[in-house]
């Protein structure tokens, strides 16, 4: 078989955190019952004026900022034309002539080194509503809470040549826009959303060959498997001397493959035009500055800083700064305690195995840095001892519980009095005369045994290093 | 380059507007459009190469608005301009 490169495009979607929607007064909230979030303007009815969101501008400069985009300073919004009942008005308000960004590029890095992925163009657009298909009539429902809801589309050049390079890009992006507080870009939860395109051609070759368009990407992990399936059916298809269509495919990744979507053959004709209801945008060098002069610390100078301001080693700051929230959690704390290598130790290890245990994002963390202060402190005073504070800690990140009230109540407090520690330890020597023996006969090893016995008859409350010496102290002098 | 008002022109309008003509509202649409495209036709005759292109009809420029939130719950509204209802969502022909 002949030897094929991938080239690979991607279309993200990433709904913007605003308040409200990009035309009209109604909320973006999530969660509430169908249609609450509605107006005449994003359903759509005759008549109704959409004014723009100032707030969708602002991000969508900023995150153009970010991803070294030139800023068209005069811009519009397009129509673009189609039916279909998401779609209250017959268009879709977005821009096709005067796109808010352009010429971009952000670095990515995998395991083959760094490059520049470019990025064509950055659009501002309007999201559709949502059909829900009645399993038993022959009906679908409307709900449009999420029409109108503002999106940005990152459309990059066919840039990417491997799976890797894709979610190294889409990470990239979900970072940068994190950071900025445009969106949460969750992809499970479609807040950031990935069509892909791909082609294959033979290495070496200048010429792209025919590309389709993949939906339906809802995880890191479908997406580098619909990479693998598209690519492995388009070089089959070259193989058998076929031919590969250009078309829209929906990815099944319980399947692990895709089909062909309906081919509307009139469905590509959007018949755009400016928007005649919206006035166009005329951004100023001012504007601009002052957006640049506002965009928050990103990941590489929060890196170096915690490496200096705080002395971090490099693993360290490099895991901390990978999501906002783990760091606007790491900052928290340590303003409090004061104590950044231990804040950093609870984040990166306890944190992070719970996260992934329970499947959650660092956006999730329910606990307080307060509260994350606080289990620091009765650690480090030695009021509880390292065990226990693991215990805590799960409690915490679970329910968010205050750790010193916590252990108040539980009574999870280090045996600290040494009268009740002796007389515990007098017992287990006496009821263990056999590792004391064992002990004596130059096996220093038997102690771990006794110190398990004192733990085990405090409720493991007791601190294991003070056990250590008192049983010591005592084996000694017997 | 003017542009022929044919059957098969006016069959593909009538899919993208969703529209069913019988033959003599083709008939109609075929001599209405064929009549705009000759007055487009009769502009591109003016001399134009000292006019600015125009890229909107308004002239209004920066129209925002702030993002607060300035609408109540409107879902028995909106229900009401719904040809039928199920519950809170409104009841379309099944598409997919
Ligand atoms: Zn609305």
């Amino acid at each position: 078989m002949r030897d094929y490169e991938t080239v690979i495009g991607l279309e993200v979607h990433v709904e913007l955190a605003t308040k409200t929607k990009i035309f009209c007064g109604c909320s973006t909230k999530f969660g509430v019952k169908p249609n609450v979030n509605t107006c005449p303007v994003c359903t759509g009815m005759p008549g109704a004026l959409p004014v723009l969101n100032k707030q969708v501008v602002d991000y969508a400069i900023a995150v153009g900022l970010a991803t070294n985009c030139d800023i068209t300073r005069d811009c519009k919004f397009d129509r673009k034309n189609y039916f279909y009942p998401d779609n209250p008005q017959n268009y879709q308000i977005s821009q096709l002539y005067l796109p808010i960004c352009r010429n971009g590029h952000v670095e990515i890095e995998t395991k083959d080194g760094k490059k520049d992925v470019r990025i064509h163009e950055i659009h501002m657009e309007e999201d559709a509503g949502k059909l829900v298909h009645d399993e038993w009539e022959d009906t679908s429902n409307v709900d449009f809470n999420r029409s109108g809801v503002p999106l940005i589309e990152i459309v990059s050049e066919p840039d990417m040549r491997s799976a890797e390079e894709v979610i190294a890009y889409l990470d990239k992006l979900r970072m940068t826009i994190a950071y900025l507080g445009a969106s949460d870009c969750k992809l499970q939860e479609g807040s950031m959303r990935a069509d892909v395109n791909l082609s294959v051609r033979e290495k070496g070759s200048d010429k792209f060959g025919t590309r389709t368009e993949m939906k339906n990407l809802n995880s890191f992990k479908a997406i580098a498997r619909a990479i693998e399936g598209e690519r492995a059916r388009q070089i089959d298809l070259i193989e058998e001397g076929k031919e590969v269509v250009q078309e829209t495919r929906h990815w099944d990744d319980v399947k692990e493959s895709s089909y062909a979507m309906r081919s509307k053959e009139d469905a590509k004709d959007y018949r755009y035009f400016p928007d005649p209801d919206l006035a166009t945008i005329h951004i100023s060098e001012e504007w601009i500055e002052n957006i640049r002069a506002n965009q928050p610390e990103m990941a590489p100078e929060k890196k170096k800083r915690y490496m200096e301001e705080f002395g971090l080693p490099e693993y360290d700051a490099d895991i901390l700064t990978l999501e906002k929230k783990m760091a606007d959690m790491f900052e928290a704390t340590t303003a409090i305690c004061n104590k950044p290598k231990k804040v950093s130790n609870w984040l990166m290890v306890e944190t992070m195995r719970l996260l992934k245990e329970q499947s959650m994002d660092a956006a999730d963390i329910r606990f307080s840095p307060e509260n994350l202060a606080k289990l620091i402190e009765l650690a480090d005073k030695g009021t509880i001892n390292s065990s226990v504070a693991k215990e805590v800690f799960e409690v915490m990140f679970n329910d968010n519980i205050d750790p010193e009230a916590y252990v108040e109540e539980k009574g999870l407090a280090t045996v600290s009095d040494t009268g009740e520690l002796d007389a515990i330890i007098k017992k287990v020597i006496e009821e263990n005369p056999k590792s004391v023996e064992d002990y004596k006969a130059g096996k220093k090893k038997a102690i771990g045994f006794l110190v398990g016995q004192t733990m085990k008859a405090t409720q493991g409350k007791a601190a294991p290093n003070v056990v250590n010496q008192i049983l010591t102290k005592y084996l000694d002098e017997a | 380059m003017a542009v022929v008002i044919d059957d098969e022109m006016i069959d593909y309008v009538g899919i993208l507007a969703k529209l069913s003509l019988n033959e003599e509202e083709r008939e109609r649409a075929k001599h209405d459009m064929t009549e705009m495209l000759d007055y487009i036709d009769k502009l591109s005759e003016l001399d134009t190469d000292n006019v600015e292109p125009m890229s909107h009809l308004s002239e209004s420029v920066n129209v925002f608005r702030e993002d607060v939130i300035t609408n109540p719950d409107y879902h028995e509204e909106t229900l009401s301009n719904a040809p039928e209802r199920n519950e809170d969502y409104l009841v379309v022909p099944k598409t997919i």
